[in-house]
């Protein structure tokens, strides 16, 4: 193949959207890259693959996300000894830290000039790849620090605070270093990857039946997402259908992760402003969702409720009377609740204008899922490429404009509302029948690819199959890999001491993007 | 000549009420609010059973601590007890009460405050810097406006010291003056902003970048953080009983007490405790936490509060002397 060759890929691609697979030399590899930009697309996410024991090459493989479908593109390079790769950084300045992990993780460096590590940490020596099919898993590394340059700002009066890895609070390891004149954040560097788990690694060694599992505990509050990103890469694999009504129950168990979410989160932000009684409120509400969730999903936080071919549990008799109950009930409190929000003022004070992210950098960034959303990037792949059952959903999505906190606020309390109109128009046109088709083990050496939008944003699933039934290769992107650069700029001319609160509004999840 | 001590007795006795009853005024402050906010309620004790926990374990201490760390929490717990035994909370026969006035008395909560923000940078961590900075940033603007309420109430009563102000008030107790409004208004809001509580400082918070308070203590332990600890919940005893001496101060034995008025006195400060700390407890449920720079703006209001009421008391004096 030469460098500037691109054709589709024989194979061709499975996934629960349209998609498109390329086959790229380095040149068309750029290219295709630069003219995704161009048209508008976006790069929704970056992996590598070790095939040395299949043709003795490495790939690199990049996910775009068009209009209305999904482009994956594959380029492989020749040598095992010093693969290289032109960056995306330039037209996505996200694939930035995608690359550097990568790096870490298979040895394959893009051609852009920051070689710091990214998720390794001194986890494991250099110049050891743990996603070469060469690597033990079980293989032991004495831990020991290593110093990490962070850009240092300079000037009178001008100094760092070092915060993290570990907090004072119960919250998710990372580092953040500020650097400050006063109280005025100057500059923000995000150190993470302090949750790296091997999770990709783990994957190799399971079945494909039983890799949901692993899916659902990539960022346990996205299990729902996960699970399904993974059942659909399996089932479009496979070709199975998923009868209509498991397919109506995932979206069910879908929206009600979205809606105990944003519950959270908005208890949390109120509780970061210094509102305990909006915590309160909150938690309650959440947790009354949690409650029902067991009897009706077997489960309170979803873990495992979606499974290969559709769903664990059936919706019991007496459910959709139960959940039409308790929606009701519940879009009163949270309007009572959104009313005492938007009616005091301290709370207003803090959440307005703060943290303010432009639609200029999110475009720029590829802001995605809510975050981009409040920033007015009005996309979301339940109304852009519907799947299956979102086809026959009405939805409308949330946006807002000024970006700062009180937009992320609102963009929750909308879609609220919106998952509880979905949710009482999937209880309504429930379909009879099955919960459950039969998946067979899937013939070796093809990818799928499942994407779904979860709470955050898109999550994404890739998944290769091997021999008899054994998962090959499996990639698990986040949309906090793209969201996570964006708080580095909404922190910008904010204080010191409105930085948890902005990041709350993010709320990103750190193991999702550490692996 | 028995009858001699029996001030020192009343002053003794009144200190070791202060200090063993600080933990519980604050237990109950944390109940009040929990109820106010739904949520199922500590027990009013559990003050008592974080210090006992915090006695019992061992000291860590940071490689670079000089002795300033070390003893700043038992001058910041000294000064305390001292501020606790000039103000008339039962009594007003203090003998100590002659050692300070008022002004001194703020004197007092500076040098808490001077040790507690040295001790803070001293172990030179990011958090303790900030806090500390925040901590003079916030002290250097309350500092003005509690002597100005103190300005109103020297001019009303005559006196500078706290326990002639109570027995002046007492025997002119048809004195009421609209000035002393504005000044109870601008008290409570320093009150807040010294003793970190919500609307400057939130002190239930888990966020390091956002304390002030917390941020200086972060690296203390066992016996230290206890004295660190048990001394914010004295100063806002303390902070408390002297807006009551200041405000409410009916049912405090004046001169001559005996042992009838004692228990008055006590059993009336027991209710205006519980009162004010299930006022202080509404005020934060009701409010959010102010950013950080809005903390001058709150803290020059309270100021201009207190001078509003020292003007309205100098123009209706002038009134009815013309």
């Amino acid at each position: 193949m030469t460098p500037d060759s691109i054709k589709e890929a024989e194979g061709g691609l499975y996934s629960n959207l349209r998609c498109r697979k390329f086959e790229a030399g380095a040149v068309a590899w750029r290219n295709f890259a630069e003219t995704t930009r161009s048209d508008g697309g976006r790069l929704l996410a970056l992996w590598g693959t070790d095939d040395c024991d299949r043709d003795g090459r490495l790939r690199i493989v990049a996910c775009y996300l068009n209009a209305e479908s999904l482009a994956v593109v594959e380029h492989a390079m020749d040598s095992c000894s010093k693969p290289l790769y032109p960056s995306l950084v330039e037209f996505f300045p996200s694939a930035l830290r995608m690359e550097r992990a990568v790096a870490d993780l298979l040895g394959i460096q893009s051609m852009q000039p920051d070689h710091r590590g990214w998720l390794r940490h001194n986890g494991w020596p250099e110049g050891v790849f743990p996603l070469r099919r060469s690597f033990n898993a079980s293989t032991q590394y004495q831990l020991d620090s290593e110093p990490y340059s962070f850009i240092q700002v300079e000037g009178d009066g001008v100094h760092e605070i070092p915060v993290g890895p570990v907090h004072a609070g119960t919250i998710e390891p990372g580092h953040f270093r500020f650097s400050v004149v006063g109280e005025k954040v100057l500059r923000l560097e995000e150190r993470l990857g302090y949750a790296h788990k091997g999770i990709e690694k783990r994957f190799e060694e399971l079945r494909q039946k039983e890799g949901h599992k692993l899916a659902a505990r990539i960022s346990g509050d996205s299990a729902v997402a996960y699970s399904w990103a993974y059942c659909a890469a399996l089932e479009s694999i496979t070709q199975t259908t998923c009868p209509p009504r498991a397919a109506q129950l995932r979206a069910l168990a879908l929206e009600h992760e979205r809606i105990a979410n944003h519950l959270g989160d908005l208890g949390a932000l109120g509780n970061d402003a210094g509102f305990a009684f909006g915590l309160t409120q909150f938690s309650r509400l959440k947790e009354d969702l949690l409650r029902i969730h067991q009897p009706i999903f077997g489960t309170r936080y979803l873990m495992d409720f979606i499974q290969p071919g559709g769903v664990a549990v059936n919706l019991p008799q007496d459910a959709p009377q139960l959940l039409l109950d308790h929606y009701a009930a519940l879009e009163i409190s949270v309007s009572e609740l959104r009313g005492i929000y938007e009616n005091h003022a301290g709370v207003q004070d803090r959440f307005r204008g703060a943290g303010v992210l432009s639609n200029e950098i999110a475009v720029r960034l590829g802001a995605m899922g809510l975050a981009g959303r409040a920033s007015g990037i009005a996309h979301d792949l339940r109304v852009d490429c519907p799947w299956h059952p979102y086809n026959d959903v009405t939805l409308k999505i949330a946006t807002q404009t000024t970006g700062d906190v009180a937009a992320r606020v609102n963009v929750r309390f909308d879609e609220i509302v919106q998952s509880i109109m979905i949710c009482r128009e999937l209880l309504t046109n429930i379909a009879d029948g099955a919960i459950v088709s039969d998946v067979p083990d899937a013939a070796p050496g093809i990818l799928g690819v499942g994407v779904i939008e979860g709470w955050r944003g898109p999550v994404l699933i890739a998944l290769e199959t091997g021999p008899s039934g054994m998962i090959r290769r499996c990639h698990a992107h986040d949309p906090s890999w793209q969201n996570w650069p964006l708080i580095e700029y909404a922190i910008l001319g904010n204080i010191v001491p409105d930085f948890p609160l902005i990041n709350k509004s993010f709320n990103l999840s750190y193991s999702g993007q550490d692996g | 000549m028995a009858l001699k001590f029996v001030p020192f007795m009343w002053q003794f006795g009144e200190v070791i009420l202060a200090v063993a009853l600080a933990p519980l005024f604050a237990g109950w402050i944390g109940q009040c609010r929990a109820w106010m906010q739904n949520r199922s309620a500590p027990p009013l004790t559990q003050q008592y059973r974080m210090l006992r926990k915090l006695f019992k374990k061992d000291v860590a201490l940071a490689e670079n601590a000089s002795r300033l760390y070390r003893t700043a929490p038992y001058v910041l717990f000294a000064t305390m007890v001292l501020v606790a035994a000039i103000t008339p909370s039962v009594v007003t026969d203090l003998p100590f009460a002659h050692a300070a006035d008022a002004i001194a008395l703020i004197g007092l909560f500076a040098t808490a405050r001077v040790f507690q923000a040295l001790a803070a940078m001293d172990i030179g961590t990011s958090f303790g810097t900030l806090g500390a900075r925040r901590e003079m940033m916030v002290g250097f603007l309350a500092e003005p406006a509690i002597l100005m309420v103190f300005f109103n109430a020297f001019l009303l009563f005559d006196s500078t010291a706290l326990t002639s102000l109570v027995d002046n008030y007492s025997t002119h107790p048809s004195v009421i003056d609209p000035s002393v409004i504005f000044a109870a208004i601008a008290f409570v809001m320093v009150l807040l902003a010294e003793n970190a509580r919500i609307p400057i400082d939130n002190p239930a918070t888990h966020l390091e970048l956002t304390m002030i308070h917390e941020a200086m203590v972060l690296e203390y332990s066992a016996r230290h953080l206890a004295l660190v600890e048990w001394a914010s919940s004295l100063k806002l005893f303390n902070y408390v009983c002297i807006g009551i001496a200041l405000f409410l101060p009916w049912g405090i034995a004046i001169h001559g007490a005996n042992l009838i008025a004692i228990l008055i006195a006590l059993a009336a400060l027991s209710v205006k405790l519980a009162f004010c700390g299930a006022v202080l407890a509404l005020i934060e449920s009701l409010s959010a936490k102010l950013r950080i720079f809005r903390a001058p703006e709150f803290l020059a209001m309270a100021f201009l509060i207190a001078v509003l009421g020292l003007l309205v008391h100098l123009l209706l004096g002038a009134n009815t002397n013309a």
